[in-house]
């Protein structure tokens, strides 16, 4: 079986900085997987290279065994592919609804279509429903830039998913979320991936939420993954526990 | 507000704007209708209003910058100058003035996919500089300095419009077509993806928003809006010479965006009727006329961003809840 995502010897320096050297992985249709590290071990700076939002110097990336190398995030996420960035990103004018809308507007007909067509690009009712399945309804017509920090990373995490992606890459979806937000977010994603299907990349610092969440993980030290497998496994590998010690 | 507010109270306007100039004491109300010069100044003022809606589009609702409009204001005004005197009808040369300059706006779009908002703003003042070094140096079809005169007033459908009331409604029925065009764009998704490019085009393009393509498109429309008013704007003043599609008047289209309310879609309107009336009710005090303009664009900038639309906005909003 081909994997979902095929990411093979992907090279990024800036400058004199290495910070991805030769990292290779599969993932699978569905799973979760989970990619950790120490501060600028080149996590965000691959995902950037995996997305478009960087050209790799080396190094290739294949969604359902097609070349997606380089091809620009807007191509790629009309592909099927969605991410959140590690800092936060909602569009602080526009409503949470709007938001949402927003997100998932450029997957529906033509552009002449659209500009035609409803307001809402006919996505209202897929709306209603994220905002219903993150809990954000009674926040809908607040502009996204005066909801709480961790209602925003919320939405921010609900944006991703208005595309029918089928891949999703999370960068610190819970960097700044509250204790009973992140249980709430955990279940959140559990839930998606269980009824739908559909197949998660997390970047995360919080272990709990990594461990709980995850069914395999990569973890990245200086630019080259060290260890990979399930959490309980790389928990206690020796050079996972070296890499985080040693910063 | 709602969308059929929004457009009653748009009709409202136009009938009250149509009836200006009309004496309307046969109808048993003391008004006794605009003169001549007055109506002449309202039709100067919509013709600046529609570029400046097309600024408004372009740095307003998507965050580009440019200043260049005086000089798509030019070309369009040159164009249909040039060929209607041709004998070219008004109605084809409007078109081709709107077709032109939404070609350029797209060329002119391309420096924005590279460079920062301040290089794009010296890019486009070049722009404007070459075009009015070809409009002032090319006398074989521009008249050089000496402009172009007795540019004609078209007809429309067989109904002559010499007579200056006739002229106003004319560019009034078209300021009200291209005003509901813009208000279609801005509040179909495509004003979304707009509102998207200008707070973050990097998240925009992860969402699969085009943003090659969507910059592209504000360059160009807004920029046909430009030439389209400049094709109004020739048989208006009947004669055009360089000198109002300089660096100056450029300048001014971005300053009237921002004093009336830049991303406001009433904005365009406030701003063009400051920049077209202020000159003449400051008429007396000639030499402070761009003194008292400059500090209303200081205060402006400094303490009300959202500009006369946002404030007037924000006070309303205010009232409500209290
Ligand atoms: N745009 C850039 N220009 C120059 N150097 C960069 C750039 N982006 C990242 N780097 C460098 O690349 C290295 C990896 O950074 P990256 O952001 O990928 O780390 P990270 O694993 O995501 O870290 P964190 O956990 O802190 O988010 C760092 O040394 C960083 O300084
Ligand atoms: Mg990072």
């Amino acid at each position: 079986m081909t994997a979902l995502l095929e990411v093979r010897d992907i090279e990024k320096s800036f400058g004199g900085v290495r910070a991805v050297c030769g990292v290779s992985f599969d993932v699978r249709e569905g799973e979760i997987l989970g990619v950790i590290g120490p501060n600028g071990s080149g996590k965000s700076t691959l995902f950037n290279c995996i997305l478009g939002q960087l050209v790799p110097d080396r190094g290739t990336v294949r969604v359902n065994g097609r070349n997606v190398t380089a091809l620009r995030p807007s191509r790629l996420n009309r592909l099927g592919v969605s991410r959140t960035f590690q800092l936060l990103q909602v569009f602080p004018e526009l409503t949470a609804r709007e938001n949402l809308i927003l997100a998932g507007q450029e997957h529906r007909g033509s552009r002449l279509a659209r500009l035609f067509g409803a307001r809402d690009a006919g996505m209202g009712a897929e709306a209603d429903r994220m905002l219903d399945f993150f809990r954000l309804r009674r926040l809908e017509d607040e502009k996204a830039g005066s909801l709480s920090y961790g209602q925003q990373k919320l939405l921010d995490a609900a944006m991703a998913f208005m595309s029918g992606s089928r891949l999703v890459l999370l960068d610190e979806p819970a960097g700044g979320v509250n204790l009973t937000m992140l249980a709430d977010l955990r279940e959140r994603l559990e839930a998606i991936n269980r009824e739908t299907g559909v197949t998660f990349v997390v970047i995360e610092h919080n272990m709990e939420f990594v461990m709980a969440l995850c069914s395999r993980l990569i973890v990245l030290a200086e630019g080259r993954i060290i260890a990979e497998g399930p959490p309980a496994e790389v928990r206690r590998d020796p050079a996972v526990i070296e890499a985080y010690l040693g910063h | 507000m709602s969308t059929s507010t929004s457009l009653l109270i748009g009709l409202l306007l136009l009938v009250l704007l149509a009836l200006a100039p009309v004496d309307l004491n046969d109808f048993g109300v003391p008004y006794p209708g605009l003169r001549r010069y007055g109506t002449y100044i309202l039709t100067l003022w919509l013709v600046t209003a529609i570029a400046a809606m097309g600024v408004n589009l372009i740095v307003g609702y998507a965050g580009q910058e440019t200043l260049a409009q005086a000089a798509f204001v030019g070309i369009g005004a040159y164009l249909t100058a040039i060929v209607t005197k041709a004998g070219v009808p008004f109605g084809v040369a409007f078109a081709a003035s709107g077709l032109l300059t939404f070609v350029i706006g797209i060329a002119l779009g391309f420096p924005a996919l590279r460079v920062q908002k301040h290089y794009l703003a010296f890019v486009t003042l070049a722009f404007t500089v070459l075009c009015w070094l070809v409009f002032r140096n090319e006398q074989w079809i521009t008249g050089g300095v000496m402009g172009i005169r007795d540019i004609e007033r078209p007809t429309f459908l067989g109904w002559p419009l010499r007579n200056h009331i006739r002229f106003y409604w004319f560019v009034l029925a078209i300021t009200a077509i291209m005003t509901f065009v813009l208000w279609w764009i801005v509040r179909s998704p495509w004003g979304r993806a707009f509102t998207a490019l200008r707070e973050n085009p990097l998240r925009a393009e992860s969402l699969g928003i085009d943003v090659r393509l969507y910059t592209l498109l504000t360059f160009a429309l807004g920029s046909a809006y430009g030439g389209m008013a400049g094709s109004l704007y020739a048989p208006l003043v009947e004669f055009i010479d360089p000198s109002p599609f300089a660096l100056g008047p450029s300048l001014l289209f971005m300053l009237m965006v921002v004093i009336g309310g830049s991303g406001t879609f009433l904005g365009p309107f406030v701003g063009a009727g400051i920049a077209v009336l202020l000159p003449e009710w400051l008429r007396a005090w000639e030499t402070w006329y761009l003194l008292i303009y400059a500090v209303l664009v200081m205060v402006m900038m400094a303490f009300f961003p959202g500009g006369i639309v946002g404030l007037l906005s924000r006070l309303v909003a205010r009232k409500a809840r209290s």
